[in-house]
């Protein structure tokens, strides 16, 4: 119940701040086209890197959205009145994570398919990256909002924010290459999604608290 | 037991305690170091395939060893302080993390120049050696988002929240020789029968110790500093520097 009206202020505030989505879906697109030009438009390297590198380009791009997650709610006071409020917090939370993903995770969802397939890469792996981001990517929305809620009143927080969060996001950039790697081998791949999802689900418990309690502290 | 660790949630206890404890653990770390490392460096049978670079796990193996043991330290004292909201245990968080960075540090360090003559190359991008990198990245992310805020009481809470997320890393460092096919050989000393002769095994545990001791030592000192600096209003703190 809340947790649908915060998220309904989330999604309108988004659709007044266009770029604060927009620009880190540019940006994705913008670092996958700069890998031909930087190591050559040879078809069979760019296959073979094409699942990292699209990897890399998301988790970059999830970075730059996460920096201004909290800072305008923590200046206008709308953290401190829901802190002071007591038990609206965790909706607060919940509602921020999935708008996190609505506007960040979703559409790198449906652009990442047509970038890998510009980059040539094979039907069976493509099948497999979409598995991978469509589990990786709300992991990756939870440990920014997290990361986020960490940096928030820090003086340097956009520096700050990539040292904290990447080391997070490695062991799942681990599994979603290894799958997309079983994949395009023709392997299976089922036991990396299982893994993939098991880190999404803890993740989706313990996070949530862990942000509620970083929000609590930067205001007391 | 809490009634027993309670006194020493307050600093000048705690300080007083930690100096009476400093010079045993110094004394006690400076002699197994000694005896473990000379033993193993100079009195051990050559590796029958290794020759004699192998006698590097006597600094390696214990540094990476402590190096996630010093972080299971901080995230227990994390947890301490952010669910008893003790202060002394925050200021224990960040005596610990540059210790742990720098056993991290150590241990990568002897890795590679173990690396270069066994396996031909100084780095290779496997999973142990990366997971033990992303250790030293969280022992950096923890320091500088204390250093980042303004209000030091903020900045220290959380630095330990981030502290207590990264003890996720652990079981990964752990594992990953077991879950990932890897270069990096398995663990020997941990099994219950150990993959390695007694001779070098002795000298190996006493350095382990040793590491260990030290790590308790470092931490007891620089804890030490941390509470003069942050209780530097405090009269006991006054009266003990003569200011």
């Amino acid at each position: 119940m809340v947790t649908g009206v915060f998220l309904q202020r989330e999604l309108r505030l988004l659709a007044r701040q266009k770029a604060d989505w927009l620009n880190p879906i540019l940006f994705f697109i913008i670092v996958l086209s700069l890998f031909p030009l930087g190591i050559g438009p040879e078809p069979n390297m760019l296959r073979i890197i094409a699942p990292g590198i699209v990897w890399i380009a998301a988790l970059l791009s999830v970075l730059l959205a996460a920096e201004r997650l909290f800072k305008d709610d923590y200046r206008n006071g709308v953290i401190e009145q829901l802190v002071a409020g007591r038990h609206s917090l965790l909706a607060f939370v919940l509602a921020k994570i999935v708008a996190n993903w609505l506007s960040t995770g979703l559409p790198l969802l449906f652009i990442s398919p047509v970038v890998a397939l510009l980059l040539g890469l094979e039907q069976a792996a493509l099948g497999a990256m979409a598995l991978t981001l469509l589990l990786g990517t709300p992991l990756l929305s939870l440990l920014s909002v997290l990361g986020s809620s960490l940096t928030m009143a820090a003086d340097k927080g956009g520096i700050l924010l990539a040292l904290l969060i990447l080391p997070l996001y490695i062991p799942l950039l681990i599994f979603a290459s290894s799958a997309i790697e079983a994949a395009s081998m023709g392997l299976g791949y089922q036991g990396q999604l299982a893994i993939l999802l098991a880190m999404l689900l803890l993740a989706l418990a313990l996070v949530p608290m862990a942000v509620t309690s970083a929000l609590r502290i930067n205001v007391s | 037991m809490f009634k027993w660790l309670d006194p020493y949630a307050k600093s000048e206890t705690l300080y007083h305690f930690c100096g009476k404890l400093l010079p045993f653990l110094m004394v006690t770390a400076l002699v197994l170091l000694l005896l473990g490392n000379i033993w193993g460096i100079a009195f051990t049978p050559a590796d029958y395939q290794q020759g004699d670079s192998y006698r590097i796990i006597h600094i390696h193996v214990p540094a990476a060893i402590l190096s996630m043991g010093a972080y299971a330290a901080m995230a227990s004292a994390a947890f301490v302080a952010l669910v008893w909201q003790i202060k002394v245990a925050h200021w224990a968080v960040l005596a610990i993390a540059p210790i742990g960075a720098v056993y991290t540090a150590i241990a990568l360090i002897t890795g590679m120049a173990w690396g270069k003559p066994m396996w031909g190359a100084w780095w290779v991008w496997d999973a142990r050696l990366t997971s033990q990198l992303i250790l030293l990245f969280l022992y950096f992310g923890v320091m500088a988002l204390d250093g980042a805020f303004s209000d030091r009481k903020v900045g220290a809470k959380v630095s330990s929240l981030l502290a207590l997320v990264g003890v996720i890393n652990l079981p990964i460092i752990h594992f990953s020789v077991e879950w990932w096919n890897t270069l990096h050989q398995g663990a020997s000393i941990t099994k219950f029968r150990p993959a390695i002769d007694p001779s070098m095994l002795w000298p190996l545990l006493i350095s382990i110790l040793a590491f260990a001791v030290l790590l308790m030592a470092l931490t007891c000192l620089r804890l030490r500093t941390a509470i003069l600096e942050n209780e530097q209003h405090r009269p006991w703190v006054r009266k003990l520097v003569g200011g």
